[in-house]
């Protein structure tokens, strides 16, 4: 019996990153899971959440349980998404018993993408090969949240031709932080930086991250800079032949 | 003062009322190792050592004499009035002054002192430290003011570590108006993160296990 | 955000010299923390931050009770403990009890709650000498400025900035050599110390079963302090108590090494009061000062009652990538860092510093390090939805109220978000894959200019999943 996937995509990979969710479905589906795509999906609420934006950010939240309440799994290319539904909606729903217990029950099968394949389907090789030489960068929810850290780096390991090398300081936040980015950009930007020479000194060709949000914090900087260092979403990678 | 406004405002954000029993603290989990004397004396040398103090284990009176009358060559020391100083003829080498009951002479003394020679009631191993309770036979300043400090401790003193000083000594203030743990030379790295020892106490810590 | 915290953040961000000092200290203090922690053994090292936790929220839950014995066990022992509501009223006391003892010269310990109601200031405008005796706050005393780090507070000054300093101020030989520059401090010092009338320290803890005061330090300074002149004052946040000298060793263990990787600080003092008969030394007069100034309001907030358990260690400046970027000075207030920007709202009122709980990208590396446990980032997160509300009360940010009550409709709406998405597609002017270094008029404003500021923009594709995945679809793919 194939594993039914729902994708939730996320705000950021819907608009501006598309390429990323047709690698993690191809991923999913090379795995042997059928994927849906339900097509109400819209935002998990994190941007109103984080700017201190509760009502709306649970008016966007309710949205989202609707949508995916009766799917399977629900997998996400990203750590902050993830951890937004696993983690903080019950902070959301304090007031509201009805929808906190909804969140509670959607919320086991609700996946972080590197988490979904390790710990349901259980692969670490996905059959991917890409000739490249990579780094990883640690998104912070994903790291801290989640305890996302030892297995991307495995389903990496697992790539042919790939070689990945660390940064030294890959725990470190790249400065995005949602609307911390655009309200203290001075701040946002001297962090990046910080990141940017961390990996200019690994020589990757790539960097590579569960969350495009990152991705395109980093991406900014490089181009910015004129450097042509590569970002991947880890979808991208996997998803590679 | 605004004693009876704070408890107030104390127990009204914590809605409890005067007098309210608290229901039982928390269980701290203190962990003494049960380690032969040895071994003791190893970690805490290596300890000590590891912060630029020194070690010298003394098996005999004569000995800690020795090493002692080599640290206070051709220099003024003040010794306190521990017992154990005497027994091991610390107090009588010469350059040495000891005896002191009067708390303004002490203190001149200390003033021009390069080192103080004090005993120690307790030493922890794991961290290399000296434990000082004060009293009419061991003076605060002692331990403090000259630039070398100089600690007896008897062997049957020295501890696993903190846990176990803890567990022996829940009421401190009991016996004495101020316990010290000294755990190596005074240090600072206010400057530039450089470390620098002897700021305001000792630059060099000697310790004798005898 | 008001002018001035943005001008000074730029003028750190700014300084090459600066920039590399804070990185470089607070680096160093992260990888001395690292060590101290896998040395000892990291399970157990969690277990005494758990520990921890539950001590402090015991005592705090139960706060009155353990300051009440803490009184009556200090002053049976000759402590006069004293309650103050606010600065001004130790302050107050400080003076009176200096002119009745016709006291001159004060000699002062390292103490955040000291700073918090600027004591030293005070003082000396009232004409008394009083004098920074850790050699980092000594050092910034001289140069007329604020500490830049709880652990470490001359962080931002260089050996020769200190040598024009010493130079300067005590009209010594320029010397850049830090030995050098010490023994300075030292022997300066020392005189101060020996003609002390009144001897001020903070308390890192107070142990209210043991009626203990407890004083840790790397330096001698506040075992000078407190043993030297005749009159020790100690002054301390009601927050510092713990009930038991047993719990004092989970404490101990574990602020050595969040702060510094030090097992153990150089100095532990555990003291009880003044002198006793027969001891040659020590004061005579103990004074214990418990200060309010606004921690009971915080008591009163479950939530955030947790920022009162911090045991001002400064792991979590060390580790913060913003603190690393902006320094302490960028901070409104004497606490920097995440504690500080959770805790300065909390006790100048959220639309005091509106920008500073949002000063964070809430990465979460505080919480990991703090060794009670406080969960700061959550706590960030309430303050800004506390910040969101007192704004709408005040009729302020009604355009950034505006511009998410849209957002959260459009995102109920999936066709009208569809459509947005289109739009967004429209706009854009880039061929091929090339990120955007700029955006024509009138897009350039707001956020789009502000992340522009730092970095290019990704071009809007020129399909969106949805549309893509239909292609798919369509294409039997899937």
């Amino acid at each position: 019996m194939p594993v039914r996937v729902s994708l939730f995509v996320t705000c950021i990979v819907d608009q501006l990153f598309p390429k990323i969710g047709l690698a993690m479905a191809d991923v999913l589906e090379r795995a042997g899971c059928r994927v849906d795509f339900p097509e109400d999906q819209t935002c998990c609420g994190q941007p109103a959440y984080n700017s201190g934006y509760r009502r709306e950010a649970a008016q966007v939240a309710r949205h989202f349980l609707r949508v995916f309440e009766s799917a399977d799994y629900v997998v996400v290319p990203s750590g902050s998404c993830t951890s937004m539904i696993t983690h903080h909606y019950e902070d959301l729903f304090q007031k509201d018993p009805e929808w906190a217990e909804r969140a509670r029950r959607l919320a086991p099968r609700v996946w972080e993408f590197s988490q979904f394949l390790l710990e349901v389907l259980k692969i670490d090789d996905v059959g991917a090969h890409l000739n490249k030489v990579v780094t990883y960068h640690d998104s912070c929810h994903a790291l801290r949240e989640l305890k996302i850290q030892d297995g991307p780096r495995r389903l990496l390991k697992k790539v042919r031709g790939l070689e990945l090398r660390e940064m030294d300081t890959a725990g470190e936040c790249c400065g995005f932080g949602g609307t911390f980015s655009v309200k203290l950009p001075e701040i946002s930007g001297a962090m990046l930086q910080v990141k940017l020479a961390s990996i200019l000194r690994t020589g990757a060709q790539a960097v590579v991250s569960v969350d495009a949000s990152c991705l395109m914090q980093i991406r900014g900087a490089l181009s910015r800079a004129g450097v042509p260092v590569q970002t991947l979403h880890l979808a991208e990678v996997l998803a590679s032949r | 003062m605004s004693r009876e406004f704070i408890l107030h405002r104390v127990r009204t954000a914590l809605g409890r009322s005067a007098a309210q029993a608290p229901p039982p603290a928390p269980e701290v989990e203190l962990r003494i190792r049960e380690l032969p004397l040895k071994q003791r004396i190893e970690i805490f040398s290596a300890a000590l050592e590891k912060l630029g103090g020194r070690t010298c284990v003394a098996g005999s009176a004569e000995e800690a004499r020795t090493y002692a009358a080599r640290l206070v060559e051709g220099k003024r020391a003040v010794a306190s009035n521990a017992p154990l100083l005497a027994d091991c003829g610390l107090t009588s080498l010469p350059g040495v002054q000891s005896g002191f009951s009067n708390a303004l002479e002490l203190r001149r003394a200390l003033e021009t002192a390069d080192v103080g020679i004090t005993g120690a009631d307790y030493a922890l191993a794991e961290t290399g430290s000296l434990v000082l309770l004060a009293s009419a036979s061991e003076a605060r300043l002692i331990s403090l003011l000259p630039p070398v400090h100089l600690a007896v401790v008897s062997k049957e003193r020295l501890l696993a570590g903190l846990d176990e000083l803890v567990t022996l000594l829940p009421d401190p203030a009991a016996a004495t108006s101020a316990l010290v743990i000294i755990t190596g030379p005074s240090r600072t790295a206010d400057i530039e993160q450089i470390l620098v020892r002897g700021v305001h106490g000792p630059r060099e810590v000697h310790v004798l296990l005898i | 955000m008001s002018p001035s915290p943005l001008v000074q953040i730029r003028q750190t961000l700014a300084d090459p010299g600066l920039q590399a000092a804070i990185y470089s200290s607070t680096g160093r203090l992260v990888e001395k923390r690292r060590q101290a922690v896998s040395e000892s053994d990291p399970a157990e090292f969690e277990r005494w931050r758990e520990q921890a936790r539950e001590i402090k929220k015991h005592t705090l839950e139960n706060l009155d009770y353990y300051l009440e014995r803490l009184e009556e066990r200090l002053t049976a022992r000759g402590v006069k403990v004293l309650w103050a509501k606010d600065g001004g009223e130790v302050t107050d006391f400080v003076l009176r009890l200096a002119r009745e003892r016709n006291a001159r010269l004060i000699v002062k310990s390292k103490s955040m709650t000291t700073e918090e109601i600027h004591l030293t200031d005070r003082l000396q405008e009232a004409g008394l000498e009083a004098l920074e005796t850790d050699l980092g706050e000594y050092i910034v005393q001289l140069a007329g400025q604020r500490p830049s780090h709880i652990v470490a507070p001359a962080l931002h000054l260089t050996r020769y900035q200190i040598g024009d300093l010493f130079h300067e101020r005590l009209g010594v030989e320029r010397e850049v050599v830090p030995e050098k520059q010490t023994l300075i401090a030292r022997r300066t010092l020392r005189e101060k110390f020996l003609a002390a009338d009144i001897g001020i320290t903070g308390a890192n803890f107070l142990v209210a079963e043991a009626g203990l005061v407890v004083v840790v330090e790397n330096e001698g300074n506040a075992r000078l302090s407190s043993s030297i002149p005749r009159v020790h004052i100690v002054i301390a946040g009601i927050e510092k108590l713990i009930p038991r000298t047993s719990d004092l060793a989970i404490f101990l263990k574990l602020l050595g090494r969040s702060a510094t990787g030090q097992p153990l600080t150089v100095y532990t003092s555990l003291l009880g009061g003044p002198r006793l008969a027969g001891e040659l030394d020590g004061p005579e007069e103990v004074y214990l000062v418990l200060l309010d100034n606004g921690r009971t309001r915080l008591l009163a907030d479950r939530a955030k009652r947790q920022s009162l358990y911090c045991i001002r260690c400064g792991a979590c400046l060390n580790h913060c990538p913003v603190y690393r970027k902006i320094g302490g000075h960028s901070y409104p207030w004497v606490y920097s860092g995440p504690i500080g920007a959770i805790i300065t709202p909390q006790f100048h009122g959220l639309l005091e510093d509106a920008w500073l709980p949002y000063a964070s990208s809430l990465c979460g590396a505080c919480a990991e390090v703090c060794p009670v446990k406080i969960d700061i980032p959550q706590i960030l997160l309430d303050l800004r939805w506390e910040s969101v509300k007192a704004k709408v009360r005040e009729g302020s940010n009604r355009l950034e109220r505006w511009a998410f009550g849209v957002w959260a409709w459009v995102m109920c709406h999936p066709r009208l978000y569809e459509l947005a998405s289109l739009f967004s597609s429209a706009i854009t002017t880039s061929e091929g894959d090339g990120w955007l270094k700029s955006v024509p008029a009138p897009f350039n404003a707001g956020p789009i200019r502000n992340w522009l500021s730092q970095r290019d923009l990704p071009p809007p594709p020129a399909k969106t999943f949805r549309q893509l995945w239909r292609e798919r679809r369509g294409r039997g793919l899937s």
